[in-house]
């Protein structure tokens, strides 16, 4: 089965459009709300803040600590359960290594600072735009970044190279790769990577060029939300 | 809170203003919208003041309990989510997410809004279950009445998906609405001191001294009451208290009425 046009008619290397607010929660120290398609994600940050219970602190510099979670009506199926699954923790566990290399808490010795991440609703790419909408809450709150992260999934349907697949495209009968990435722009390193499905090496670092391009485009969005932002508050 | 904020609430209060400026009988602006969630049957989003949430409700093929073989289901369920608040903590929920969740869910199970066996495809065997499940967005006070208004709103909003035999089709949903027959609005009506406010801030919660919730179908039944807080109620109180939880769910019922 050849894949050679997108179910929504976008071309292969076309994101879904991207809606970014910066400041959606009003109680949080730093905020964002990131919507592709219609996977929306919204994030919290709170903190730096002491950390509780203490053997978790780190003397040396502050600790990062990121959680991951689906709202009961977002799934495409069935109610989600609240509380943390194994998909959740693993989510949270790579979100926070894709957003950790990028901010500076060595000024925030034996502190925390918490990133809560809310899908409202699922449409495949939940992990990729929760990370690009906390990566946006990291720099509302302040707190000192060396870059922004940027995040999408990139991969394969039968022979055809793609970007942002959504959950049809997820679930195509058929040969699928599926690369959820995150990228510091500036470097061009990345700080996810993880992949399911079957594809070669090849094409894998082809998939992986596609989605360094592409990525692009999304931090330009979530740079001039920023800026925008910041222009309001002067004013 | 520091007991200065607190002796200045209640100064505000004794000159019949609050510390926002409201009156004391003055809800905060309310907004709302309905159907924004694509992977919920039903959905509502709302806004009174600081204070948003999202509702979404989910159907689920089951069997009924064996006591009542034509009767579905429902259920209301309150995340208190950490995002949404510096007070709430990850972890199972505590007493007060337990408390909002269950308030809301008598404001409308108890009441019969929801003829639970319209919700029977086979008696014995097949019936629906309906899960209301609230998110706060931000929590800046009064978050039991907003959760309730928009559990409403989201049942509203909601239609059957389609179904084959026992499997749902949820990315089909059919015309079919359920059919409710009153719309259950909580008010809290919270005492500090010989002062009843509406639509507290989160500074007025911590120091009240006596809280009713009351939720109204409509001008004239009571579906669900809670008492809070440490201080007892006299029958005046009560009394003033209903009049009061009538009078702002007529309020609120006109506003989601022009839409």
């Amino acid at each position: 089965m050849a894949y050679k046009k997108r179910s929504d008619g976008r071309k292969f290397d076309e994101l879904r459009p991207i809606e970014a607010k910066l400041g959606v929660i009003a109680r949080a120290d730093g905020s964002a709300y990131f919507k592709i398609g219609n996977t929306e994600a919204y994030a919290a940050v709170y903190g730096p803040r002491d950390l509780y219970p203490r053997f978790l602190q780190n003397p040396e510099k502050g600790v990062l600590r990121c959680s991951y979670g689906m709202m009961a009506f977002a799934g495409s199926g069935d109610r989600v359960r609240p509380g943390p699954s194994r998909r959740s923790t693993e989510i949270s566990t790579v979100t926070q290594r894709a957003l950790s290399p990028v901010i500076d808490l060595d000024e925030f010795p034996n502190a925390v600072v918490d990133v809560y991440i809310q899908l409202s609703q699922t449409d495949a790419g939940s992990r990729c735009a929760g990370i690009c909408a906390a990566s946006m809450a990291l720099a509302d709150a302040g707190i000192v970044m060396k870059d922004m992260v940027a995040a999408v999934a990139v991969g394969k349907i039968d022979k055809t190279m793609i970007v942002d697949l959504d959950y049809e495209e997820e679930a195509f009968e058929g040969e699928v790769a599926d690369i959820p990435i995150a990228i510091i722009p500036s470097s061009g390193e990345y700080t996810l990577l993880q992949m399911d499905g079957r594809i070669e090496k090849e094409d894998l670092m082809k998939a992986l060029e596609l989605g360094k391009e592409v990525c692009k485009k999304i931090v330009k969005i979530q740079r001039e939300t920023i800026r925008e932002n910041f222009k309001r508050s002067e004013k | 809170m520091n007991h200065s904020r607190k002796s200045h609430i209640i100064e505000y209060l004794n000159k019949d203003t609050r510390y926002d400026g409201r009156k004391l009988l003055e809800f905060r602006k309310f907004e709302f919208k309905q159907g924004i969630i694509k992977t919920a049957e039903g959905s509502a989003w709302v806004r009174l003041g600081d204070t948003e949430v999202i509702a979404g409700v989910k159907f689920e093929l089951g069997q009924p309990y064996p006591d009542i073989p034509e009767e579905g289901t429902m259920m209301v369920n309150v995340e208190l989510l950490p995002l949404s608040s510096p007070e709430f903590e990850p972890g199972p929920p505590g007493e007060w997410a337990v408390e909002v969740s269950r308030v809301v869910d008598r404001g409308i199970r108890e009441s019969k809004v929801i003829d639970t066996r319209s919700l029977c495809v086979e008696k014995g065997k097949l019936v629906w279950n309906i899960l209301i499940d609230i998110c706060p967005i931000n929590e800046a006070g009064n978050l039991l009445d907003v959760s309730g208004i928009a559990a409403y709103l989201a049942l509203e909003d909601a239609k059957f998906p389609d179904r084959e035999d026992d499997k749902v089709d949820y990315k089909k949903l059919t015309n079919k609405k359920l059919k409710l027959s009153g719309m259950p609005i909580p008010i809290s009506v919270l005492k500090i001191g010989d002062k009843l406010i509406v639509d507290p801030i989160p500074e007025e919660e911590s120091i009240l001294d006596a809280r009713l919730t009351v939720c109204t179908l409509n001008d004239k039944i009571i579906s669900a009451l809670q008492k809070g807080g440490g201080v007892p109620l006299n029958d005046k109180d009560i009394s003033e208290m209903i009049d009061i939880a009538f009078k702002k769910a007529k309020e609120i019922r006109l506003k989601i009425n022009k839409g």
